[in-house]
């Protein structure tokens, strides 16, 4: 043996082949033989457009902007979400509520821009946790695909969650697997 | 001559290319099908019912694809390389023993288009000439490493013909006939076992040869994509390149249908006696058992092509004319010395 750095060092055997191994056959039949197992194994694919594979419970995917029961936006544009970002992604705007605007805006304070640039997003989800008002969260859907870079910032329509008393089908359908623990959020 | 007669051929023809090109553009479906499987893919099953109307949508593709001639290319020879490959593949059919005839009329029709007396001399010039395909098609590409595929084809197939006929030879010493059909019927004897009992080694290496001569993994050097872009076709397009790659798999057909006949009995079905059953009922049986045998044989070509890499151009040489060329003169010299043994 000759000195090793390591004892892990294995010598590779060079020996020329037999006359029965340079026929090949018995080699090439060992190999027919597991391929031919592989017939009948279950294949992993899953048939994109009619199925898609369920995301874990813990997945970060596509922001929502949040409402209450009575549809009001949570927001109140204090800007811990975009300086909790770390990829720089999130802008807005504050403006004050007017009367007559109860029913819009939850509190007096509310986003009147509310931007992401889903390109630099890194879905981190530390916007939401910087968020005191419960208002952001990360959905369970992907962004999809586009030609235009422009159409990667999401500007607050995008990014706002259906009215939960107009359009309460989509409003169950956005908040996804997690309406359970928003609701219990929403009211401790 | 009689016209029923030659019309009675001439409808034969037609039903058999028809089924052979069918067949063939089915293989190409099964062979994407088989390369799913052994690699834990589905495999295509978008158009229509499984997948099953893929080939129509591959040929539609083909067809609609721009049809090029490169401007520095033999132009009659680069139209003919196509033509002649395919061509070569389906004239095989001629004298493959498809069933025993049928009654119509109590008039019987051969399910043979020619039986011809050297029906297995036939097969093996018709195989050689569809070496010239790809070697004109190379050659007229006007591109270097379609010469080059071209000629390793050319040599391949040189190479691998010499153990094929060894081989050959030594099941002629067993049946002493050539006619495909006669040595069916030996087959189908009562007590006489299928040739592959008596001639296994024989078997062995006409296969291997077979694959060689159809230009199939392990020896698909002629196409060796990652020496010479994709061979022999590179400069084809459109239905040229089409006619190059279905005549791959006519050819496959064709070399399964001749082992079957040759080897596993043709249209004999084991353990049934054909001759006491209705003629018609036995030509059904038969035509289903040939075919049977080809879809076998189909799969285990695509079986091995999608198991085993390609042979390194040295190794396949060796394996030509060192191993296989060794073992088919033993094989030849054994089985004369046996049949003489037993005979006297």
């Amino acid at each position: 043996m000759a000195y090793t750095l390591t004892n892990r060092k294995q010598f590779v055997e060079r020996k020329p082949m037999s006359w029965v191994e340079k026929l090949y056959l018995v080699n090439i039949l060992k190999g027919m033989f597991i391929t031919f197992k592989h017939l009948f194994k279950r294949k992993p694919t899953i048939q994109y457009p009619e199925k898609t594979r369920t995301f874990s419970p813990v997945f970060r995917g596509l922001h929502v902007l949040n409402r209450d029961e009575d549809g009001r936006e949570n927001c109140t544009a204090c800007g811990l979400c975009a300086v909790a970002c770390p990829a720089e992604a999130i802008t807005m705007e504050a403006a004050e509520r007017v009367k007559g605007e109860e029913y819009l805006y939850r509190e007096e304070k509310f986003a009147a821009k509310y931007e992401i640039n889903m390109l630099r997003c890194i879905f981190c989800g530390l916007c939401e946790e910087a968020c005191p008002k419960d208002a952001i969260y990360l959905s369970e859907t992907v962004t999809p695909a586009n030609y235009n870079r422009k159409t990667f910032i999401y500007k607050k329509d995008d990014l706002l969650i259906p009215h939960p008393v107009h359009d309460a089908e989509n409003y169950q359908k956005a908040l996804g697997q997690r309406s359970h623990s928003l609701k219990t959020k929403v009211h401790s | 001559m009689d016209w029923s007669f030659i019309l009675e051929k001439i409808v034969l023809i037609v039903i058999v290319i028809l089924v052979t090109l069918g067949l063939a553009l089915y293989t190409t479906f099964a062979e994407r099908k088989v390369a799913a499987f052994l690699q834990d893919r589905p495999g295509p099953n978008r158009v229509g019912p499984m997948g099953l109307f893929q080939p129509f949508a591959d040929g539609l593709k083909l067809i609609m694809k721009e049809d090029l001639i490169p401007s520095h290319a033999n132009k009659q020879l680069f139209i003919l390389g196509p033509f002649l490959a395919m061509s070569a593949a389906l004239l095989v059919s001629g004298i493959i023993p498809w069933s025993t005839p049928i009654e119509i009329n109590h008039t019987k029709i051969s399910l043979q288009i020619a039986d011809i007396n050297i029906g297995v001399l036939y097969a093996f010039a018709v195989v050689s000439i569809g070496v010239y395909g790809i070697l004109i098609g190379g050659w007229a590409s006007n591109n270097k490493f379609s010469l080059l595929a071209a000629l390793r084809g050319a040599s391949q197939a040189i190479s691998y013909e010499l153990p094929m006929g060894l081989s050959l030879i030594a099941l002629i010493c067993l049946t002493g006939t050539l006619s495909l059909s006669d040595i069916v019927q030996q087959q189908a004897q009562a007590g006489h076992w299928w040739y592959v009992a008596y001639q296994p080694l024989g078997f062995l290496l006409f296969f291997i040869c077979a694959l060689a001569e159809c230009n199939r993994t392990p020896f698909d050097l002629p196409e060796a994509e990652n020496e010479l872009n994709f061979g022999y076709h590179q400069e084809y397009s459109s239905m040229k390149l089409g006619f190059y790659l279905f005549a791959e798999y006519v050819n496959m057909i064709m070399s399964s249908a001749i082992m079957a006949c040759l080897y596993f009995g043709g249209y004999d079905v084991p353990f049934v006696d054909e001759t006491l059953l209705n003629p018609n009922l036995a030509a059904v049986l038969g035509l289903i058992s040939i075919l049977f045998k080809i879809v076998i044989f189909l799969f285990v070509f695509m079986w091995i092509r999608w198991t085993i890499p390609r042979f390194r151009y040295d190794q396949l040489m060796n394996l030509g004319w060192k191993k296989l060329m060794p073992l088919a003169l033993a094989n030849l010299i054994l089985t004369i010395f046996i049949s003489l043994i037993l005979k006297s």
